[in-house]
């Protein structure tokens, strides 16, 4: 006879199954939480550098006969900054060794000489230490994201501007500081130089107009769906079609606003204006779904109650059931415009990935969004740029998490147990 | 140069809600009270309001969408007879520099006598009729406001009005959804109607060649143009096989054992955390893929002995199953949430373990619901373009190989039309078709996948 409380072999073998599956489902959940970790990790480890970039001491001298001309923008900054890199190492006299000096100083910095003057021109006359940018290849070194070990022939920095670069850490005249120019400017192909501030402005805007026609549209929608609608064909169909919008690929959404906004309409190219109207059609569906969801949960008694004490249907909606509702809609639309931030394939499609160096201004001025400048960024050759992307998806991803953390509040706080 | 007309308008329609709230007010007191109004003194006031605002409104946007088209003709017609002759491309291009020195833009210096003039008169013409469609706008502001402040009785059903124009209001709006799913299948269908022109369809689905670089001129060598799409397709597969190859295990069994076996707190951890997976842009995991996956992956073929592209189908697809477990996960994890307790409890009843209980019960129980999770995944991961475009290969080759490099459907419609175009070449009409298919095949997924999910959510409620 079988004894109970000593499991035979097959019940071993069950209860071993038993463990192996319910391991097997750890392991499931362990995996994917690793690759959550393991992405943000590759990406901050690889982005937090750049919020900081080298910055090279020099000593300029403003000689008066540079500036005869009374146009101080016609006067030879270039030239200037040639000149303090060879006072500072006079031992440079090669036409060759002059060259990889100067090409240790970002192209940026005769502009920030001419700024100054042009702020003060008091300076004209005086010998100044100033502050300029080093180039993206002494940033990546300084940062370490260079070897110095690889043989001469394989190095973007020779051997000289390595001892160059030495000298100038060990006389303090080469120090890492904040980047700032990363956000206060556009694109540019000078790694050292890129900003993110006109992708973040496109952005900006392309949003204000999503949110301004998803909204109220959505709103509208999902009121008539759930609250006035009649049980007909016409809004099966609607309903259908709004579920089947909602899974549609966002390239085709794209391909709609190609084809539609800018060949039909006539709509100006890469603008927040096109973008906007193509990511609110995308994200419609989202908000009309979340909308009603809010609608079915406020209980049918306060209808009720609103049409018994003789409200009209619009009142009722209106003036008792669309308050209640509201938190809920307010946030299905932040989790629609949090979608919207992160969209990138249908704006390709509308020309938003042309090269732009101006901050937009205005809805029709051409502009870049965040998610497009990290596509951008992510295809440049230069080494320098893998740190912009990865700081610029921080970025995104820091939005990204405030929207939704903002929608969680949102739904914690005005949340009703009926 | 219209910015100040909204606002304009805006303030308008709200002086007459307050002008028209306080007529009604005045009428009810006169008349003995506010219940000898037929309706809320505010009724009145939206009345007013939206007879001001409607007419100037639809005048205005009329005129934003003919402006142009106006002037042009118009501005056509000023010029001198032999330019009237030409083709319409040559006008259309006489038009733009008509245009460019009207904005003051480039072209000024060495532009014909009858150019110069036509700008001028475009510059008038604009100029006048931005003040005349102004003055309209206005007039047709307060006219109406007007009228309908003068015609405010007491026996106005000033109430049935409003509602029934916020009634069509919420119409219209619902009817958005019809309008872009047409929208859609309209843009797609007429530039792949003429793509379908040029190519015919059976060498578009059964072709095995893809290379869509046709030549720009007779003479030029090497680019006849090949518009095969099964190496596209066969490549789309691929990667959308490799990436549910990835979600479906790790996403069904993270649902499972997150709804069957996971304490409490462990869930309200878990499920925000595997949550982010979804959140996160798929730029963000494009670049994850080029930059760190692919090479990954290449280093470590290169180390067993394997030759890996730089670019392989492996990399892509893993990056995007990541990407989709938790679009099965949390579906699944719905599914099988709706599965009665009762039903747990009987299998319990009858001695079967927990794994017995999941593997012969609940998931037999869920599984249409499953089955529609997975499908409305497939149709993520074939639509899906970031990921694959910045990590998967351009050029077509039919291979199965997921090492090797492969082309999908959205690579190629990205390719084809992000730069400078032309719209009758069927270069840039090929994404069109590519588009279209695409559009079809992920509906059929979402309308299979909906419908499924639908009726077994109806079998348990």
């Amino acid at each position: 006879m079988t004894n109970l409380l000593e499991p035979g072999p097959k019940l071993r073998r069950r209860y071993r199954a038993e463990k192996i599956f319910k391991r097997m489902g750890l392991s499931a959940i362990i995996a994917s939480l690793c690759f959550v970790f393991f992405l943000f990790y590759t990406i901050i480890s690889d982005g937090y550098s750049a919020f900081t970039q080298t910055y090279i001491e020099i000593e300029v001298s403003f000689n008066k006969d540079l500036f005869t001309d009374a146009n101080i923008s016609k006067a030879d900054f270039p030239g200037l900054v040639k000149k303090s890199l060879l006072k500072m190492f006079p031992e440079v006299t090669k036409r060759q060794d002059k060259k990889l000096l100067y090409s240790l100083i970002s192209p940026s910095a005769a502009y920030t000489m001419q700024e100054l003057v042009e702020e003060t021109p008091k300076l004209i006359g005086t010998t100044q230490k100033i502050w300029v940018l080093a180039d993206d290849d002494v940033d990546m070194l300084i940062k370490g994201k260079y070897q110095r070990d690889v043989p001469e022939s394989n190095r973007r920095l020779k051997d000289l501007q390595l001892k160059w670069i030495d000298r100038l850490t060990a006389e303090g005249m080469l120090e890492k500081k904040f980047n700032t120019t990363f956000f206060t400017s556009g694109d540019s192909r000078e790694p050292e130089l890129a900003g993110i501030l006109g992708a973040a402005k496109g952005s900006l805007l392309t949003l204000l107009i999503t949110l301004s026609l998803s909204f109220p549209i959505g709103v509208a929608a999902a009121v008539y769906l759930e609250e006035f609608a009649p049980a007909n064909r016409w809004t099966d169909i609607i309903e259908v079609n709004i579920n089947n919008l909602a899974a549609v690929p966002s390239i085709i959404f794209g391909l709609l606003g190609l084809a539609i906004f800018i060949n039909f309409w006539g709509l100006p190219r890469s603008t927040p204006i096109v973008g906007g109207l193509v990511l609110t059609l995308m994200t419609l569906p989202t908000i009309i779904i979340a909308g009603r969801a809010s609608l079915k949960s406020v209980p049918p008694s306060i209808r009720e109650a609103a049409l018994g004490i003789g409200a009209s249907k619009m009142q009722t909606v209106t003036h008792h059931v669309l308050p209640l509702a509201l938190p809920g809609m307010l946030t299905g639309t932040i989790i629609g415009m949090a979608q919207a931030l992160g969209e990138t394939a249908p704006l390709l499609m509308i020309g938003m990935v042309a090269f732009i160096v101006d901050v937009p201004g205005s809805f029709t001025d051409p502009s870049a969004v965040l998610p497009v400048q990290i596509y951008l960024w992510a295809d440049s050759p230069e080494r320098a740029f893998t740190e912009k992307t990865s700081a610029a998806i921080m970025i995104l991803l820091a939005f990204l998490i405030a929207m939704n953390s903002l929608a969680v509040f949102l739904r914690k706080k005005f949340e009703i147990k009926w | 140069m219209f910015s100040y007309i909204t606002p304009c308008v805006l303030l308008l329609s709200i002086a007459a809600y307050y002008l028209g709230t306080r007529r009604a007010n005045s009428i009810a007191a006169a008349s003995g009270g506010m219940k000898e109004l037929h309706s809320l003194p505010t009724h009145y006031g939206v009345f007013t309001a939206i007879c001001s605002a409607a007419p100037a409104l639809i005048i205005f946007a009329l005129w934003i969408f003919f402006e142009d088209k106006i002037i042009s003709v118009l501005v056509t017609r000023s010029l001198p007879a032999d330019l009237q002759q030409l083709s319409a491309n040559e006008l259309t291009l006489v038009l733009n520099e008509v245009k460019n020195i009207a904005y003051g833009g480039f072209g000024a210096g060495h532009s014909g006598e009858a150019v110069q003039a036509a700008a001028k008169t475009y510059n008038l013409l604009s100029e006048f009729a931005s003040n005349l469609v102004a003055g309209l706008v206005i007039v047709a502001c307060i006219v109406p406001g007007c009228i309908a402040y003068k015609k405010i009785t007491k026996d106005l059903r000033a109430r049935n009005i409003v509602e029934t124009t916020g009634m069509a209001f919420l119409i219209c709006c619902s009817g958005v959804a019809i309008l872009t799913t047409l929208g859609i299948v309209l843009s797609v269908l007429f530039e792949a109607i003429r793509f379908f022109q040029s190519v015919p369809l059976t060498d578009f689905i059964f072709g095995l060649d893809w290379s869509p670089q046709t030549a720009m001129r007779v003479d030029q060598a090497g680019s006849s143009g090949a518009f095969g799409a099964v190496p596209v397709f066969a490549g789309t597969l691929l990667i959308a096989v490799i990436a549910m190859m990835v979600a479906i295990p790790i996403g069904l069994l993270s649902a499972i054992y997150l709804s069957e076996y996971a304490s409490p707190t462990f869930r309200t951890w878990a499920k925000p955390i595997l949550e982010i997976l979804a959140g996160i842009p798929t730029v963000v995991y494009g670049f994850f893929a080029a930059l760190t996956v692919a090479p990954l992956i290449r280093d470590l073929g290169s180390a067993t002995g394997f030759t890996v592209s730089s670019e392989s189908a492996l990399a892509a697809g893993l990056v995007m199953g990541i990407m989709i477990i938790p679009f099965v996960s949390s579906l699944s994890d719905d599914v099988i949430h709706a599965v009665p307790q009762s039903m747990r409890d009987g299998s319990f009843g009858l001695g079967a373990t927990h794994f017995e209980t999941i593997r012969y019960v609940v998931i037999p129980a869920a599984l249409p619901g499953i089955v529609g999770s997975i499908l409305l995944a497939v149709s993520r991961a074939i639509g899906e373009t970031m990921i694959v475009v910045m990590a998967a290969g351009l050029s077509a080759n039919l291979s199965f190989n997921p090492l090797s490099a492969v082309t999908t459907v959205t690579v190629q419609i990205v390719t084809l039309l992000v730069g400078d175009q032309e719209f009758d070449s069927p270069k840039t009409l090929a994404a069109f078709a590519l588009g279209l298919l695409l559009f079809v095949f992920t509906l059929l997924l979402n309308v299979i996948a909906l419908r499924v999910v639908r009726k077994y959510r109806e079998q348990y409620e």
